[in-house]
């Protein structure tokens, strides 16, 4: 057995005191990361390479904790999404729909626990996956052209007209804002720039970080200064944290699936965890019907986006490790520790540094082990830090959204853009518009309209080249179905709880 | 409670500090996030540098993404003109969009260019599978039927990756440039996956972007656009040889801001020209690709001059300048 020995090599490098070591600090540093809203897995990350560079880690020991801090960061994201309704990090996302109202029916504890086991279950899943399939699973990729991937976007934004709001037309508003946000800044076809008013700034577009602590972080702050203070919803009490095992034994289909789902949407290029725990939430909701009661706290709604999400992370190395391409943001910034450690990813990095590359893979292992031991008993300890005070809580969130953003491009632009975002995030729950499609919109619409123009390019304007591979057409069948199964079934449908509360 | 949290922002306080210390130091200005070519050359550069006692601290490296380096154009432009310990990043991206009026209206002399050390050449490929076995079966396809061939690159449409075929048909007397296919996807790799993958019949692009995956038999390289084969990859003919005089190379540079003294900027050149010379950048080089390219100092000025006029007579032509 070709793994055994490959996996036996890659605990011989990983399995050191020192490198156990760093793991454990990673796997802490990541859940902080990870839980503090704003600063995301790709930000933690960022900031946290010069350290391994100061320290003057070799290769392997940098590439532990860097990794540990990644897994930890996936971990952590669920735990305010859970206790304050704000994503810890954008994959996060999607946990908020149930994990919150869950929390608020007095469950907070066994969401954590549930959410801990389902983030296990997806990364150690996602982690085989990456041992067994990534040399063969790097093919996949070319089987994906611009049709194909306009056809898995589009998917992505007609199943959410029935997830985020109970009006499918508010829905459809506020993605349409999403993409007419991520239309601004240079064309990638022409190389002009697009609703930039001359400013330097938005020639990149604007960063869907920014937009989320926005619209989450800084509009959750207008609501509570709206309040004065005084009976926020924020801030929700965690009493005893107990094993769920009901829950957990019949999620674990759900979770088995998402984590399925999380794995392939990881390896697609430029996907990611977003929508890995998107997808595998969209899928466990379909299944589950009218009678899941998705939206409302149920334990498949948080086992469900945590092992997708997870598993995704997982994946996403799969592209990153065997193409060089990156499947998420927060792989670019492992792309680029890799690259500064002289280490060039691409098809043939698992024969050439076969030492690199199954320490990583055992350094994955380990840290996941770590995770669920530091996240399930010990939960409590990174609760505490987000379960003071609103009044203190909220100045402490403020900061670190300023500081996070600040840190993305050092400009004080795009604070003055994150301000704006929680204006418009503050108008736009008043109006009861949900903010979940404006986040896909500005995260996926330029990826989305990029693979149009390049189908064009390639067809001469020709749209049937839209529908031309089995991949594409089975995409579309399934984007059409997930918009209009939704109007037919609203009548039968229980309506899910609006989550902006 | 409040004592764990407070540790908890100390801590990012901390880190965000241990950033920004080491004042006083030279500093290098990557234009881009981290794992980029700016960000290579900023920090092998800067290795190098200190390494073998060009500079008495080690070079301070700041990423400053933003507008293709446009941000950071801006930044040593208008603030930090007469600075003379900095140094940024540069390539023949940087040239490219200043040839292409992509920096609101800031032009090339407006800082001083001070040399390049090395040079990704640029390469067109093939998948492994194709029918075209040589760079001169492409162009002919692509005059007999100009829809028939689309190429994929890293870069945007206009962009160096863009130009690459379009001087070696423009070379090869084909003049309807506008006609020839180009999908601009997010870097070589993906650029590379759309051809293996069959959307695309050809990618144009970097050798270090290329150089796994012709390891792994996926892709041929059917022309390299330098002067000379380039070593290590002794069996890839050059176009020059195949019939179109076409040298495209990403080259690795550095400029420093306009209101420097000559001496200092001598200085520079005088440092960069050491780091070319050491055993430790001709590592580097081959470690990622890069073929030798060493043009310092007022030489430099003038090639970049002379490219981007050349890039700004061919954008215009081909509808991305006006």
């Amino acid at each position: 057995m070709d793994i055994l020995a490959n996996l036996a090599l890659g605990f011989s490098v990983a399995l050191s005191p020192f490198t156990l070591f760093l793991a454990v600090c990673g796997c802490f540093l990541g859940t902080i990361i990870g839980a503090l809203p704003g600063l995301g897995p790709s930000n933690g990350v960022a900031i946290l390479i010069p350290i391994t560079f100061t320290l003057g880690l070799d290769a392997t020991s940098a590439l532990v904790l860097m990794t540990s801090v990644y897994y930890g960061a996936m971990y952590g994201g669920r735990i305010s999404s859970i206790l304050l309704n704000i994503p810890g990090d954008e994959p996060a996302l999607m946990t908020t729909l149930d994990g919150y109202p869950m929390a608020k029916q007095g469950r907070a504890g066994d969401a954590l626990v549930l959410s801990g086991v389902a983030s296990f279950v997806g990364a150690l899943l996602a982690t085989i996956g990456l041992m067994f399939l990534a040399p063969s699973l790097a093919r996949v990729a070319f089987f994906f052209g611009p049709a194909e991937y306009f056809a898995l976007y589009l998917l992505a934004f007609c199943t959410l007209g029935g997830m985020a709001s109970n009006n499918q037309a508010k829905a459809a508003l506020a993605a349409c804002m999403g993409l007419g946000i991520a239309m601004i800044g240079v064309d990638s076809s022409s190389g002009l720039p697009r609703l930039t008013g001359g400013n330097l700034h938005l020639f990149d577009g604007i960063d869907f970080l920014v937009a989320i602590v926005g619209l989450f972080a800084i509009a959750e702050v207008f609501f509570f200064i709206e309040s004065h203070g005084k009976g926020s919803s924020i801030g929700v009490k965690l009493d005893k944290v107990r094993i769920p095992w009901k829950d957990i034994m019949s999620t674990k289909w759900t979770m088995l699936r998402a984590s399925f789902v999380g794995f392939i949407a990881g390896i697609l290029p430029g996907a990611g965890a977003s929508l890995g725990s998107f997808l595998a939430y969209m899928s466990e909701k379909s299944i589950a019907g009218e009678k899941g009661g998705f939206g409302t706290g149920v334990a498949k709604g948080v086992a469900a986006p945590e092992a997708g999400n997870n598993s995704a992370a997982g994946g996403a190395l799969v592209p990153m490790l065997t193409l060089g391409v990156p499947g998420s943001g927060t792989t670019a910034v492992l792309l680029a520790l890799l690259m500064t450690l002289n280490i060039t990813p691409g098809p043939t990095l698992f024969t050439e540094r076969a030492d690199v590359v199954w320490g990583l893979i055992a350094s994955l292992l380990i840290a996941n082990v770590v995770l669920l031991l530091m996240n399930v008993p010990m939960v409590k300890i990174f609760v505490k830090i987000l379960s003071v005070p609103a009044w203190v809580l909220l100045p402490g969130v403020t900061m670190i959204s300023f500081v996070g953003i600040y840190s993305l491009s050092g400009s004080y632009f795009d604070l003055l853009l994150m301000v704006g975002f929680g204006v418009l995030g503050y108008i736009l729950r008043k109006l009861d518009v949900p903010t979940v499609p404006v986040i896909l919109g500005i995260l996926l619409g330029g990826n989305m309209e990029d693979a149009l123009r390049r189908a064009m390019t390639l067809s001469d304007g020709d749209p049937t080249y839209l529908f031309s591979s089995p991949i594409a057409i089975g995409l579309w069948i399934a984007a059409i179905a997930g918009f209009v199964a939704p109007m037919f079934l609203r009548g039968i449908l229980k309506k899910p709880q609006a989550v902006t509360d | 409670m409040t004592q764990r949290f407070f540790k908890a922002l100390m801590t990012s306080a901390v880190l965000s500090v241990g950033l920004a210390g080491g004042a006083y130091a030279a500093e290098c200005i990557a234009p881009a996030n981290p794992g980029g070519g700016w960000d290579f050359t900023c920090r092998q550069i800067g290795k190098i540098m200190y390494d073998i006692g060009a500079v008495e601290k080690p070079v301070q490296v700041t990423n400053m993404p933003g507008a293709g380096g446009g941000l950071a154009y801006n930044h040593v432009v208008s603030e930090r003109a007469d600075d003379s310990d900095v140094i940024i990043a540069a390539s023949s991206a940087t040239t490219t969009r200043l040839a292409q009026n992509a920096y609101a209206g800031m032009t090339a002399d407006q800082v001083r260019f001070v040399g390049a050390i090395g040079a990704d050449p640029g390469v067109i490929v093939v998948a492994a599978d194709s029918d075209y076995q040589s760079l001169g079966d492409l162009v002919e396809a692509i005059k007999a039927d100009p829809g028939s061939v689309a190429f994929a690159g890293g870069s945007a449409v206009g962009g160096f990756d863009h130009l690459k075929p379009l001087m070696i048909l423009k070379e090869a007397g084909f003049t309807d440039i506008t006609k020839v296919k180009y999908i601009g996807v997010d870097g070589g790799a993906d650029a590379i996956t759309q051809t293996v993958g069959g959307f695309t019949q050809a990618m144009t692009g970097d050798m270090s972007e290329v150089v796994s995956f012709l390891a792994n038999g996926d892709i041929r390289v059917i022309a390299v656009l330098t002067e000379e084969r380039v070593p290590g990859f002794d069996d890839i003919p050059t176009a020059k040889e195949q019939g179109y005089d076409v040298v495209a190379v990403n080259w690795r540079g550095l400029y420093v801001p306009k209101d420097i003294s000559d001496a200092k900027f001598d200085e520079w050149a005088g440092k960069l020209q050491q780091v070319a010379d050491s055993d430790a950048w001709a590592q580097a080089m081959v470690d990622n690709g890069l073929a030798p390219f060493t043009k310092v100092g007022g030489d430099f000025q003038a090639y970049v001059d002379g490219l981007v006029a050349e890039i700004n007579a061919m954008s215009k032509e081909l509808g991305v300048l006006q």
